[in-house]
């Protein structure tokens, strides 16, 4: 006998999600934000089902192999592209999502990489009569790789879910108090999120001269936020004493890595390689010159 | 069966902050009796069952739960008898699956792999979730919650079910699905609630609190129908039983 | 004052990986022979309210700017070091997989900046011995103000340190330094003014909170010997750093040099600053991989080559690099992505096709 009615938490693409990424950061909003992630996550692709180590190591893989080029290379990272582009199609993430949340991201890299053109003038090379300098070059270089490795890192959420990458560090050694230091963090973020918005929004309502939230009020919202999660905690605590707790978490959870994802593993890896000591697009471009010309 | 009886005596507690919450209840639960504790907020329902399976220690008095006096020894023994269903079904659902939070209590009994399985696809059948097994809880509505949350609690196999406030914020349609489904529950029920008209649906027996003391001990039949004693505990009759305001409107214009 | 990947080198990186593994390790089995089993479920829900109240933006007076919350000291100051050091951790790992803020690779590093400083060097440090065993609200603020200020300074110079050490920025150390710290300066006063208004607000409420931390151990209440001991400590790391940058980027210290004197080189006064400079690295080496290496360009380091040779010629710089080839990188770029897009649609269409 069901006890419940279908809930409302699931799948669903309303106008007002596509609105609130675009928001200024408020707890509801980044809620949202990665409730939207995870729907993503539970999808169910070729990717999806993979072994969550499979996913965890190629993507780090990846990103040494991007961060590992030098200063000034910027064809040798293009081909590298293939790997964000495959894992989206395959694994059926929308793209103009991921990009935004990318974007999102850009400040810190922008923010130093821009320095380089003002302070490495040095001509470099020249593209047809245009002179690059070394400090452009390297700036274009640092753009690359940050949309590289930023979408690479969300498509590993995006693929495998925020417990799939739970349980794939468990079983890579992570210690059992972390892993499980992740999972009640992420179980509780959308509950103190709701929280917060709730706290704020009540206080929103009644401000009327349209300034931000000044330090003192912060610090008395947070106080009672943080006074309900000590509450909460507490609470938490006894509903675990009352079914037996006895300081030790125990989850059960075996993986298996099939065939499927070694061979997946040893693809990417070997590709990585590849790339990284031979560049394809220079190969590429001089193949096609020498045709034309 | 001793077991399965619930003997208080003279229960005191008082708060750290100084709050007299219990002044001193008595009152024995016999094996499958469904009782309905009712009472004005702070009246000291919620303080109450936490003693039950021993999450507060009294100040004075005793609580009995079989065979057994609440001491610390008998502690996992108490827990494992008695079942605990909290108000607010998030603080219940600490785990990332459905299925890892109604396994936790088997799990930390020691229980093999299969055993553990089966306890919890049986739970979960009978809270009508079984299907929700793999789902994420922060991904559950809150009816959802709460029949999950009912399910953690019964994959421990208590012989005791207690309850605070089981139909808080449910709509009505779920809210009786879940009356329908306690009705056919055989533990001990105890449930606290503000809800007097499930009292009235579910228990035999009403005690009532009033500010840190029983005020009346007996059958629902007589209890939810007496007005002044309710209403000197901040209560009222059950809807049900209160004149139909249509029909009485209808009767007065005739 | 995440770190980004496009700007971390897997040396650096890697390293910073290895410490905070380590440290997460550590923390983890201190943890476990804490018997306060009680602190499980607190650690989990106060990272959650962190991550939460960070979302909070509030107006910082006077300048109009928004800020939010760090969170590390709170943290520290309801948890203990190694719980909260863990929890900062946890934080950190979501918001670099969910928000891309801080790279997978430079996760090392930023859980280093910002928990490794405030959990074990700035609370047990500096609030620890100002706060102490019977706070007042006076002492809380003094303390959340100093560690935080402190705890953030040490963490943006960490930034500092590991981007500069990465090699992909052409920022020279002086000005990175001169950006950050002051910036960071700020930031750190706004989080120790909003963590005492927190933490009071907490106490007052709650007195027993505060002490579930635990019992200060290695510095005693109210002894400045361990605030002393910690600012020595956090000198000695900083000098020796800033001087063995010094000695092996002495373009660095000529940049800032020309700066204020207009001039190149200084001679005899670099020369001797130079060798100063040498002798202090030489005291305070840690990382003797690295030497020291004054007039002579750099050939083992993979930074050292690309920093000189800013002031070589092009041809030197970058071998075999010519119009022609630049021109084949640009058409074989574009090749490249043309193609990888081409793969990319051909793998969604056959996919959806299967559905």
């Amino acid at each position: 006998m069901a006890l419940y009615r279908a809930g409302r938490g699931s799948d669903r693409l309303p106008a007002r999600r596509f609105l609130e990424t675009f928001t200024v950061a408020s707890p509801g909003a980044s809620a949202l934000d990665i409730r939207y992630l995870d729907i993503i996550s539970s999808r169910d692709t070729s990717i999806h089902r993979l072994d969550p180590r499979a996913k965890l190591l190629t993507t780090l893989a990846y990103i040494v192999a991007v961060a590992s080029f030098d200063k000034y290379t910027v064809t040798g990272l293009v081909p590298f592209v293939i790997y964000p582009v495959v894992l989206i199609a395959l694994g059926d993430v929308p793209v103009a999502y991921l990009l935004r949340k990318a974007m999102l991201a850009a400040p810190f890299a922008l923010f130093v990489g821009i320095f380089n053109p003002l302070f490495d003038r040095e001509v470099l090379l020249h593209v047809g009569s245009v002179p690059i300098s070394g400090g452009w070059a390297s700036f274009l270089s640092i753009m690359l790789r940050f949309t590289l490795t930023v979408t690479s890192a969300l498509l590993l959420v995006a693929t495998t879910g925020f417990n799939g990458v739970c349980v794939a560090l468990e079983k890579l050694g992570a210690p059992k108090a972390f892993v499980v230091q992740l999972l009640f963090l992420y179980r509780y973020l959308f509950v103190l999120g709701d929280e917060a918005t709730r706290l704020t929004r009540a206080r929103s309502l009644r401000t009327f001269d349209g300034r931000g939230m000044g330090i003192r009020v912060f610090g008395s919202l947070a106080g009672q936020l943080l006074l309900r999660t000590l509450d909460r905690a507490r609470r938490i605590y006894l509903a675990m004493l009352c079914r037996g707790f006895d300081g030790e978490v125990r989850q059960a959870g075996s993986l298996r890595f099939s065939k499927g994802d070694l061979v997946y593993t040893v693809w990417w890896l070997g590709l990585f390689i590849l790339l990284r000591v031979y560049d394809i697009t220079h190969l590429a471009g001089s193949v096609v010159m020498g045709l034309a010309g | 069966m001793s077991h399965h009886i619930i003997e208080v005596t003279d229960l005191h507690h008082t708060y750290p902050d100084g709050t007299v919450a219990l002044r001193g209840l008595s009152f024995r639960i016999v094996h499958g009796e469904a009782v309905a504790l009712v009472g004005a907020n702070g009246a000291g329902k919620s303080t109450l069952l936490l003693h039950l399976n021993g999450c507060l220690t009294p100040m004075a008095g005793t609580v009995r739960i079989g065979d057994f006096p609440l001491t610390r020894k008998t502690l996992p023994h108490v827990r494992r008898t008695v079942g605990m269903v909290f108000q607010d079904p998030d603080d219940q659902l600490f785990m990332p699956l459905v299925y890892d939070d109604v396994a936790f209590g088997p799990r930390n009994l020691g229980l093999p792999v299969e055993e553990v399985r089966g306890r919890v696809m049986s739970a979960l059948a009978t809270v009508g979730a079984a299907h929700l097994r793999d789902r994420p809880s922060h991904r559950l509505s809150a009816g959802e919650k709460r029949a999950v949350a009912i399910a953690t609690v019964l994959a421990m196999s208590p012989s005791i079910l207690v309850m605070d406030e089981p139909t808080a914020s449910l709509d009505p349609g779920t809210r009786r699905q879940l009356i329908q489904l306690l009705v056919g529950f055989e533990h001990t029920k105890i449930i606290a609630t503000h809800d007097l008209d499930m009292a009235f649906d579910l228990c035999s027996r009403v005690i009532v609190l009033n500010d840190g003391r029983i005020t009346a001990d007996g059958p629902t039949g007589a209890i939810l129908t007496d007005e002044a004693l309710l209403r000197a505990s901040n209560l009222e009759r059950p809807f049900r039983l209160q004149g139909c305001p249509v029909c009485s409107a209808a009767s007065a214009t005739r | 004052m995440h770190m980004a990947d496009a700007l971390m080198s897997p040396a650096v990186g890697g390293t910073m990986w290895a410490a905070t593994a380590g440290l997460t390790v550590y923390s983890a089995r201190k943890l476990k022979q804490e018997i306060d089993d009680r602190k499980v479920p607190l650690m989990g829900v106060l990272g959650a309210f962190v991550f939460s109240a960070q979302m909070i933006n509030f107006t910082i007076p006077a300048t109009g700017s928004s800020g939010h919350l760090g969170g590390g000291m709170i943290l520290a100051i309801l948890l203990g070091p190694h719980a909260a050091f863990l929890a900062m951790a946890s934080i950190l790992t979501v918001q670099a997989l969910f928000f891309a803020d801080g790279g997978l690779l430079a996760l090392g590093c930023n859980i280093f900046n910002l928990g490794f400083f405030p959990c074990f060097v700035a609370y047990p440090l500096i609030y620890k011995p100002i706060a102490g065993d019977r706070p007042t609200e006076g002492r809380i603020l003094a303390g959340a103000l100093a560690s935080a200020v402190l705890g953030l300074q040490v963490g943006a110079f960490g930034v500092v340190l590991e981007t500069f050490f990465s090699g992909l920025t052409a920022l020279p150390f002086g000005t990175f330094v001169l950006l950050m710290q002051p910036i960071h300066l700020a930031i750190g006063i706004v989080e120790g003014v909003v963590t005492a208004l927190v933490v009071i607000l907490v106490w007052k409420a709650r007195p027993e909170i505060v002490e579930m931390a635990g019992p200060s151990r290695a510095v005693a209440a109210g002894s400045w010997r361990g605030v002393l001991a910690g600012l020595l400590a956090l000198a000695v790391i900083t000098g020796g750093a800033l001087s063995w940058f010094a000695s092996a980027y002495p373009d660095g210290l000529e940049w800032a040099m020309f700066r204020t004197s207009g001039k190149e080189e200084l001679e005899a006064p670099g020369g001797e600053v130079h060798s100063v400079l040498a002798q202090l690295q030489q005291w305070t080496a840690f990382l003797p991989d690295y030497g020291f290496k004054a007039e002579e360009v750099p050939t083992a380091s993979k930074e050292g080559p690309k920093r000189d040779a800013a002031k070589h010629s092009p041809a030197e710089r970058w071998p075999a690099v010519s119009a022609e080839t630049s021109v084949a990188g640009v058409v074989g770029s574009g090749i490249t992505l043309a193609v990888a897009g081409l793969i990319g649609f051909g793998l969604k269409g056959r996919w959806r096709s299967r559905r």
